[in-house]
């Protein structure tokens, strides 16, 4: 063991340096904001853009008295419901001619009119495809009945709370979506690189000396902790980056995060051991499959079915979000590979940490099992000499 | 038979012993029986041609490959992997990170061997600068050329001050005055005790360097025994120039005697030299010239290998 331990921190160290002190590190630092800013970028055009199409105007042909009423009662209206939500009004005096008011009040682009309201208060009448809106009818028959007769105004008193177990409910379940969303998009991006880590080795030969120097499990287990290493460097500045962005841009900064079961410290604590336990799991198994790799080509064509399982996985570990003692959810948290994105949202969502010391546990047993056997796989698939033999039929070998 | 404790082999005189070593890739037997018995101290060649064995014999002596049968103990340890502190390697497939400074490739092969990093580097500085390096020792390997860059590799096998070297091909690639400083380097360290094995296709090489030599062919052992045994397995070659074409005196040549231009050649009989000259005297042959030469390792290799084999072993590289 001791052997396999100063092994592995020799191999580690190598790719340590090797890579945070490449050019190309600065480069793997700034990957994640290009996404964010091409997020927030297209987020942004594409709200200004829902806000001027998606929310069309009625037109009220009326006289000004009754269109100031109905305004009126839909003010009082968007006091109880959500503004964007409410039908939004524009007046017209009412033509000579009606029919061929409302026809060219329909063709009207600025503002784009969704319906026209004729007749007044006194014998309303909607013009407009509203088949499949029963929402703006339903919104124009309360204003108008409140534009004809005002309701009494009752005051209810309010006592504030800071949570409800309603509001917490909802608040952790967005939390436990948010951390299993994080811990699935960190492992997708630092696992693909560990395909191609040997490649390296491998093409320069080096493999041999390192092979013949120490157990092939202490380069899986070096290669993966330096990778390990490198990519909490990156988290450290990533979430640096992000908790400032949220402090400097979100109103009330991080005080406003939905607060999980655990508490923040807990919880913060069980990201970085989750994250490590995640990016082990699944970087042990595509370190294996990528060990068995010759070249970049091969690595390349590796990577779709490594990275759509992954989205499987995080597909599995989603179900548990919401209600984490289920079938469905123990079972998840029991297979290796989904187990610490579950245990993650249960910790958001559950305040029992034991079960956490015991997924931890179970999860490092397969960290060990499955770098042992990618180990014994590399041995006897890439490391002898003589005719290739293909990984899958190594068995028969 | 192998004996277990650790230090045996070592104290008897061992520094690697392997016993019926076999290697099967799929159908392919690539070693076959292979037994060895290299003494603490010696300079051991592998020789063979190309695709003999000997790399695939080195590998599983190291423990990068595991036999398909057999066993094989490293200084005294049945698990290569334990003695691998002790154990300097030069693959034959050169290999080195070209990012790396020389210096720090040094240290991290010495590293790998259990050498701390420091020191390795301290090393690796005073040992470049001893093979006129030293200049070179914060550049990047890509930057170095390929002489250079195997001096490095080579460097990096000997940092940790190993007791047992294992070369291959270790003259594949080198021009004849870097294969002189090898040759140098290599006695230096058996000088110091150290155990050297190394395979080479050149059987020059080995008879310069070698005290002992197993030649393999087709993944077989066909000789394990001291260069001066190989060559003795031959009788000397006779090479005589006489006055006279013919004469009673010709009895006392062997049977397989043959005519080389005015020449004849033959064995020396196994009655020695003595009973030839004077039957040569006595018939009045006229003795214009006589040599008695002994065989080299290369006949010796003929003679165990065969031909075919020597032929694959094909024309040594430039040699100092």
């Amino acid at each position: 063991m001791r052997r396999l331990l100063r092994g592995a921190f020799v191999i580690a160290r190598r790719d340590f340096a090797a890579t945070v002190l490449s050019k190309t590190f600065l480069f793997f630092l700034l990957g994640p904001l290009f996404p964010l800013l091409l997020g927030a970028v297209s987020g942004g055009i594409g709200a200004s853009v829902a806000s001027e199409t998606e929310k069309p105007f009625v037109a009220v042909v009326s006289s000004q008295a009754d269109f100031a009423a109905l305004d009126a009662a839909r003010s009082q209206l968007g006091e109880a419901v959500d503004q964007d939500a409410l039908v939004r009004f524009v007046h017209y005096a009412p033509a000579s001619n009606t029919s061929a008011q409302v026809k060219r009040l329909l063709a009207t682009r600025h503002p784009a009119i969704r319906a026209v309201l004729t007749g007044g208060l006194a014998a309303p009448h909607m013009t407009g495809p509203l088949a499949g809106d029963p929402g703006t009818t339903g919104q124009l028959r309360l204003i108008i009945a409140n534009a004809k007769s005002p309701p009494k105004t009752t005051t209810i008193a309010v006592t504030e709370t800071r949570a409800s177990s309603g509001s917490l409910a909802k608040d952790q379940a967005l939390t436990a979506q948010i951390g299993q969303g994080l811990l699935f998009i960190l492992t997708i991006l630092l696992c693909g690189m560990l395909l191609s880590q040997l490649i390296e080795e491998k093409s320069n030969k080096i493999i041999e000396i390192v092979a013949a120097a120490v157990p092939i499990d202490s380069l899986f287990v070096g290669k993966l902790f330096a990778m390990l290493a490198a990519s909490v460097i990156g988290i450290i500045v990533w979430t640096s980056c992000g908790a400032a962005a949220i402090a400097l841009l979100k109103p009330g900064g991080l005080a406003t995060l939905p607060p999980p079961a655990v508490g923040w410290p807990t919880f913060l604590m069980l990201v970085v051991l989750y994250f490590a336990m995640n990016y082990l799991l699944l970087g042990a198994v595509f370190l294996t499959i990528g060990a068995q790799a010759s070249t970049a080509r091969e690595v390349q064509t590796m990577s779709m079915p490594v990275t759509f399982t992954q989205v499987v996985i995080f597909g599995f570990a989603a179900t548990a979000v919401g209600n984490p003692d289920s079938i469905k959810a123990l079972i998840a948290a029991v297979f290796p590979l989904s187990s610490p994105m579950v245990m993650l949202a249960r910790a958001a969502q559950e305040p029992e940490l034991w079960p956490h010391l015991l997924a931890l546990c179970w999860q490092a047993v397969w960290v060990a099992v499955i770098l042992r056997l990618g180990a014994q796989l590399f041995r006897r698939t890439v490391l002898k000499s003589g005719p290739r033999v293909k990984w899958w039929r190594a068995r028969r070998a | 038979m192998l004996r277990q404790a650790s230090q045996t082999s070592v104290s008897d005189g061992l520094a690697v012993e392997a016993v019926d070593l076999v290697k099967d890739f799929g159908e392919t037997r690539a070693v076959d029986g292979v037994s060895l018995s290299v003494p603490v101290g010696s300079i051991y060649g592998l020789l063979g041609p190309n695709g003999a064995g000997k790399t695939t014999t080195l590998r599983m002596l190291l423990g990068i490959i595991d036999p398909s049968s057999g066993r094989r103990r490293l200084l005294g340890h049945e698990r290569p992997i334990d003695a691998a502190p002790e154990v300097g390697y030069l693959p034959e497939e050169r290999g080195l990170y070209p990012a790396m400074h020389a210096r720090d490739a040094i240290a991290f092969m010495g590293a790998l061997r259990g050498l701390p990093l420091r020191e390795g580097r301290d090393r690796a500085d005073a040992l470049l600068a001893n093979h006129e390096l030293g200049e070179w020792a914060r550049k990047p390997i890509r930057n170095l050329s390929k002489g250079m860059a195997q001096t490095v590799q080579l460097l990096g096998s000997i940092i940790h001050r190993p007791r047992l070297i294992v070369l291959d091909e270790p003259f594949s690639g080198l021009d004849a005055i870097n294969q002189g400083k090898l040759e140098r380097l290599i006695r230096d360290q058996a000088a110091s005790g150290v155990t050297i094995i190394f395979s080479t296709h050149v059987i020059a090489h080995a008879e310069r360097l070698c005290e002992r030599v197993a030649i393999i062919a087709k993944g077989k052992v066909a000789f394990d025994d001291s260069v001066a045994a190989a060559r003795e397995r031959l009788r000397p070659i006779v090479r005589l120039r006489t006055r006279a074409a013919d004469g009673p005196w010709r009895a006392a040549f062997p049977p397989n005697a043959r005519r080389d231009g005015d020449e004849w050649v033959f064995e020396l009989p196994l009655n020695g030299p003595e009973p030839l000259l004077k039957a040569l005297i006595d018939g009045e042959a006229g003795i214009e010239t006589l040599a008695i030469e002994r065989p080299g390792l290369h006949d010796a290799f003929v003679a165990i290998a065969g031909g075919d084999a020597a032929a694959e072993m094909g024309q040594p590289e430039t040699a100092p």
